[in-house]
């Protein structure tokens, strides 16, 4: 019975994306591409004096996106700081440096790692001023970055790659603005709360008294998913009933969540003009998708021990309103795009279960991972894939006519190196510093050996690729984990970003070479089964030592 | 090869005065025991870790190794190798692996130093050839009076001594002092020390075979010799530092692959360096040497290790082809190159063009057209004419062996040749509009014989053959034009293959020609070139390289001539004749010493092989790591976790053994593929797709398997060794 629920979700699930791909895509390219500027955007323009008709090389570009997330970064930390004198700070207490600095980098770098409880330390103000504003310009520096890359693909002789603030005023305006509107009235139809009521006191039927928070949250789960931030409005995310209260509400944040994504490969064929290599790219990040989900979900039905084999499946810390599979789908979906908001407890999926959002985040959130990030970073893969193929062909590697000299090899190795230099450094130095490790052995972990081991290790791979999930069961409001945590999602968003562009810019550069006989064809199954084997070799093999000392470890017996 | 040889034994010098010359670098075995003995000096000079440092990911593995081996020796005084991740570590282990890593880095420089000697062989050879020997200066070269300086005063002079434009004579046995062209005399001479070909070639004055290299031996004959090149700068001089220097310059697909492989190299380290600090949380922390094997099996040591003997050898193997690379980078635009321009003479078609049929004009008798054409061409040298007479006796017409009477030769302003026999009968045979105006010298031409010939001229001008009209003036009677001999420019054979399968790899082909466009466009038909320049001049041929260029296209092209050198040096990879001028050969980032412009094909094939071998160890190398992961990981851990022994899916014997086994697996990989590296892997000319489907198959899912399987081999053969 739940098999076939499961594939009649995912068929609808697959159906609706289908059916997006193409406008969707278009719509993207349309307005990364189009000269004209509504009359809102001129009035913007004018305000922060930008020229919108004029280029940016890629420092210049570069610089943009520096700047804008750095006065974020601080704006964000300083109105937690002094949330006491905000309106609307529902009487919460100033949010303490440490984790003031946390938030403000998790929002920034569209992480949304929460090492709080939102509904009891942030209030209205900070929700909608700080976070929900970075919800949706983070996602928009992201989706700018892709198309910068993209653009670098497309131009020819060219040393520029596109005008950043321009880019970023598009992107939220005419793509997440509508959508989050529309989406937010939908939700609110299907039962998602939108007030600004505070906290209600009720009395349970057992007598007590209970403190029910109120919020804007509609207008805050549509974004949090359709910028794959994740960031939620309460501590229990998405298996909060406020947040999600319907089996179809959950199955529309995976849409949500998938759409931009899956569909920023249909932009990308479009601007370089040839649609196949969109598909050859969807087809790479849909079999991970679809490959993540069917196993973790057999996991997780198969489960483990007496009490799964009771209830038919290991339903601990899931989704208990809509079954196993509607857990599964929204984890694998919500690690896969680097939203990183929960429905389910990770930490209590079954020992092999809870390693696959892990390796979907160890993929490097390339499938189809987060808006604009996922793009670029399977591009960044593309790049290291044509160019062993490339040599394998006889040819000076070649992608899309752009050559892939020694300067784009360096610039697509130094992408690589970071987030796994970022995850293992930061759980290795949460082991090594002897007064780090007591802290982090005696407060933040919770369950000793493997499982404890997996806890870190999944909190420094999720701040690593700005996913944001946690794996629960770890204490991460400390000094060392708010910090350390926070420098791995800043470098782990803007390092990659400085190469990314860098290799956008060298790349607008060149001239193109015209496709023959000899050139290797980037569109056909046989590039698409190397890039899925460059990206499991290259990111997700790096972690199999940790993995194994992790949930391999617990699960094989 | 296009040379003339001479059909005489080579070896055959008497007198000679130096001591026997070896024949230098003919293509030897790859890889013979011989060769190994040869380069192992080589390979463990190079271990001084300041020349390792050139090479990241084998530094990594010395540095393991020398690691190791302190750990090794100082174990015995610590009590033992500690356990490492819950297992027990039997005595020797640490000792095998210090070993191993040792031969590891060993066999990495063996195959550089292999590669490298053959390199050294010609190199040393082309040096003895430098060493000075005595030159017969004349003194006063009178070109006019004693062209062949017999009777000028004859001075000795050390070659090294030799300054351009100084003449000297060399006779048979001698070497030729210097580069320089033959000003009189022909010769048999020796190339071998610079060609490695030992059949002779001739050399004689005027036209394109005049040039001598410096170092070659004259075996034949006497000749007087222009010396055109400052000591020091000869062309072997070039060569010698060319083939020397060829493994210190990193090409740019070379340098690119060495970023991507330090990147990965650098991952491998962190993640090995953060196993322990991790593992530790689990009291699972494994062994120094245990680590260090890990990390010298996941980073690529395998395409590492054989990345410089790959690109030598590859340089290496056009100097086989007898085909000298300025610069490697040269060898690999050669194999990016998509645009081959072909000169029609001498690649496309024999150079020569050749009487396919005689055709009479109404009223004329064939016997008479046939006897006339091949008379007038008994004297006349050139293969056309030599094909005429050989046409007419193969239709059975008797034309003796000499024709008496005057030759009238051939001139730019006539364009006629002939013949004045002694009964004072005229005949002519020529380009169509000279013949008619030496006929109506004497009045007009019958306009119904002007049309016939007009009809029979454009049909063969059409079919791109060179039209030659014959005709005739007996003495007292009025001049009559016989008919036409068609020329036909015969396309060598097997080239529309060859073209095909260019065009199957994604090269264009475009002849260029001297001839009307209607010529060409037959013979670049019957070629099956893609496209042609006719009436091409320089400038033409500089304007479309350009106009291909601008198009993104690389361009490769042939040239001998001075008039050639702009576009040679315009074009991506300009592959210059030995024999022709030094302009085209300074413009050039090739020479091609066989002087075969047919030889760019095999450039581009050689230039293609040499980055499918790196890309097919490359892969192979990476995907090598996941049975290496299967073999080490389960092997790390087991010890503490026994439930990961699932993930030893080889069954191997026991912890130590299967560290051992896949780091031996590791250092014996490097020496099979020393072959493969240095003979570059097959290269078939099909479409890009097909290639990369046929290599994926062989060195990635080869890379995956093949690992399995070796390691479990060593395992069972290290599972004896007590202890393990």
């Amino acid at each position: 019975m739940d098999v076939l629920f499961a594939l009649l979700q995912v068929a609808t699930l697959a159906l609706i994306l289908a059916l997006l791909y193409r406008p969707l895509g278009e719509y993207m390219a349309r307005i990364y591409t189009s000269k004209n500027d509504l009359k809102i955007e001129r009035v913007f323009y004018r305000l922060v004096g930008v020229d919108s008709s004029s280029e940016q090389t890629w420092q210049a570009y570069l610089r943009g996106v520096l700047w804008f997330s750095g006065v974020g970064l601080i704006f964000v930390y300083l109105l937690q700081r002094f949330q006491t004198v905000l309106p609307y700070s529902l009487g919460l207490p100033a949010v303490p440096e440490g984790l003031s600095f946390n938030t403000a980098a998790s929002f920034v770098t569209n992480t949304n790692w929460q090492s709080y409880s939102p509904e009891v330390t942030v209030g209205y103000t900070v929700q909608i001023a700080g976070l929900a504003v970075q919800n949706f310009v983070s996602a928009a520096v992201g989706i700018a970055v892709a198309i910068a890359l993209v653009r670098g693909f497309s131009r020819r002789r060219s040393g520029t790659i596109g005008n950043f603030w321009v880019d970023l005023t598009r992107g939220t305006l005419r793509l997440l603005l509508p959508i989050s509107v529309i989406g937010a009235i939908i939700l609110i139809a299907g039962g998602v709360i939108q007030n600004f009521n505070g906290f209600t006191e009720i009395s349970t039927l057992t007598g007590g008294t209970q403190s029910l928070p109120g919020g804007p949250t509609a207008s805050q789960e549509v974004i949090k998913h359709l910028g794959t931030n994740g960031g939620g409005f309460f501590n229990a995310n998405s298996s909060h009933p406020f947040e999600d209260p319907t089996a179809w509400t959950s199955l529309m944040f995976s849409v949500l969540m998938l759409m931009i994504p899956f569909s920023l490969p249909r932009t990308f064929g479009r601007m370089v003009g040839d649609k196949r290599q969109g598909y050859a790219i969807l087809s790479v990040m849909a079999t991970f998708y679809i490959a993540s989900v069917a196993i973790l979900s057999a996991l997780e039905r198969v489960g483990a021990g007496t009490a799964p084999a009771l209830a038919g499946g290991a339903m601990e810390g899931k989704e208990q309103r809509f079954g196993i599979f509607a857990s599964t789908l929204f984890g694998t979906t919500s690690t896969l795009t680097s939203t990183g908001a929960v429905n389910s407890m990770h930490d209590s999926y079954t020992a092999l279960g809870g390693m696959m959002p892990m390796l979907n985040m160890m993929l490097g959130e390339v499938a189809p991972g987060g808006v604009g990030s996922g793009l670029y970073g399977m591009l960044i893969l593309a790049v290291i894939a044509v160019f062993v193929a490339g040599l394998l062909v006889g040819r000076t590697p070649e992608y899309l006519g752009k050559k892939i000299r020694p300067r784009e090899i360096k610039l697509a190795s130094l992408y690589i190196l970071i987030m796994p230099t970022l995850v293992l450094v930061g759980t290795a130095l949460s082991f090594a510093i002897p007064g780090i490790r007591e802290d982090v052995v005696s407060t933040s972990i919770w369950n000793p050996g493997n499982h404890g081991l997996s806890e870190v290790l999944y909190a420094f791979t999720s701040a690593a690729n700005n996913n944001g999930s946690a794996f629960a069961g770890l204490t991460a409001n400390t000094p060392w984990l708010n910090t350390a945590l926070g420098l791995a999602m800043l470098f782990g968003r803007f390092i990659p970003i400085v190469f990314v562009l860098a290799l956008a810019g060298s790349l607008a550069a060149q001239d193109k070479v015209p496709a023959t006989a000899g050139t290797l064809p980037t569109h056909r199954p046989l590039f698409v089964g190397l890039l899925i084997g460059v990206t499991v070799i290259v990111t997700a093999l790096t972690f199999f030592p940790v993995l194994t000392l992790g949930p391999l470890a617990e699960g094989l017996l | 090869m296009s040379t003339t040889t001479a059909p005489s034994s080579p070896r055959k010098t008497p007198g000679q005065k130096t001591p026997e010359q070896k024949t230098p670098v003919k293509p030897r075995a790859a890889f013979s025991l011989a060769t190994l003995a040869e380069a192992l000096p080589g390979a463990f000079r190079k271990l001084d870790p300041r020349l390792m440092w050139r090479n990241p990911v084998m530094f990594i593995v010395e540095v393991g190794a020398v690691l190791t081996s302190a750990i090794a020796i100082a174990e015995p005084f610590l009590g033992g190798p500690e356990s490492s991740g819950g297992s027990t570590i039997p005595g020797s282990f640490t000792w095998g692996i210090a070993v191993w890593l040792w031969l590891t880095v060993i066999f990495a420089n063996l195959a550089e130093s292999v590669a490298e000697g053959r390199g050294k062989a010609q190199a040393d050879s082309l040096r003895k050839t430098r060493t000075s020997t005595n030159a017969h200066v004349v003194a006063a070269y009178d070109e006019t009076g004693d062209p062949a300086a017999t009777t000028a005063e004859l001075g000795e002079l050390s070659s090294a001594d030799l300054g351009l434009g100084d003449v000297v004579v060399v006779t048979a046995g001698e070497l030729v002092p210097g580069d320089g062209d033959i000003v009189w005399g022909i010769a048999s001479i020796d190339e071998s020390a610079i060609t490695g070909e030992s059949a002779p070639v001739i050399r004689e004055s005027g036209g394109d075979r005049s040039a001598v290299t410096g170092g070659t031996r004259v075996l034949s004959d006497r000749i007087v010799v222009k010396i055109t090149s400052k000591p020091g700068e000869t062309f072997v001089d070039r060569m010698i530092g060319l083939v020397e220097g060829a493994s210190r310059q990193k090409t740019p697909n070379e340098i690119a692959l060495n970023v991507l492989l330090s990147s990965l190299s650098i991952i491998f380290v962190v993640v090995t360096l953060t196993i322990n600090p991790i593992a530790s949380f689990v009291s699972a922390a494994a062994s120094v040497p245990v680590l260090i094997a890990l990390l010298v099996c996941l980073i690529p040591t395998t395409i590492g290790a054989l990345l410089s003997a790959i690109g030598i050898a590859g340089m290496d193997r056009l100097v086989q082809h007898n085909v000298l690379a300025m610069s490697g980078r040269a060898v690999e635009a050669a194999g990016d190159v998509t645009t081959l321009l072909l000169d029609k003479t001498g690649t496309i078609t024999y150079g020569n063009r050749q009487a396919s049929e005689f055709v009479r004009l109404a009223g004329v008798r064939e016997q008479e057209l046939v006897r006339a054409a091949a008379i007038s061409s008994l004297s006349d040298p050139t293969p056309e004419g030599k094909s005429i007479v050989d046409l007419a006796r193969a239709q059975g017409v008797d034309v003796g062996e000499t024709a008496a009477g005057d030759i009238i030769p051939f001139t730019a302003q006539t364009r006629m040749s002939g013949l004045d026999q002694p009964d004072g009968t005229q005949i002519r045979k020529g380009a169509g509009s000279s013949v008619i105006a030496w006929i109506e010298k004497d009045g007009r031409a019958a306009s119904s014989v002007l049309a016939d010939l007009n009809d029979q001229v454009e049909r063969i001008s059409q079919s791109g053959g060179t039209p030659l009209v014959v005709a005739v003036k007996s003495p007292g009677e009025e001049g009559r034009i016989l008919g036409v001999v068609h020329l036909k420019d015969v396309v060598k054979d097997g080239l529309r293959e060859r073209f095909a399968e260019l065009r199957a790899m994604g090269i264009r082909t475009v002849m260029i020609t001297g001839d009307n466009p209607l010529t060409a466009k037959a013979i670049a038909t019957e070629a099956g070139v893609d496209d042609f320049l006719a009436e091409a001049t320089p400038e033409d041929k500089m304007a479309l390289i350009k106009k291909e260029q601008e198009g993104g296209n690389l361009v490769a092209m042939t040239g001998d001539g001075t008039n050639d050198a702009p576009a040679l040096a315009q074009a991506d990879v300009g592959v210059a004749m030995n024999t022709g001028t030094s302009a085209a050969k300074e413009a050039g980032n090739m020479v091609d010493l066989d002087s075969d412009p047919t030889k760019l094909i095999d450039i581009v094939r050689i230039g293609k092989q040499l980055l499918i071998t790196r890309g097919a160890l490359t892969t192979f190398s990476i995907a090598n790591d996941i049975a290496k992961y299967f073999a080490i990981i389960p092997a790390m851990f087991a010890g503490v976790f026994p439930g990961l022994m699932v993930l030893n899916i080889m069954q191997l014997h026991s912890p130590a053994s299967a560290v051992l086994s896949a780091i031996i697996f590791n250092a014996i990989v490097i020496i099979v593929l020393i072959p493969l590296a240095l003979r570059g892997v097959k290269y078939r000319p099909l479409n890009a797709s097909r290639i990369l489907g046929r290599n994926l198959l062989i060195y990635g899912l080869g890379g995956v398997i093949a690992p399995f399987i070796g390691i479990k081999l060593i395992d069972l053969v290290v599972s004896l060794i007590p202890g393990f």
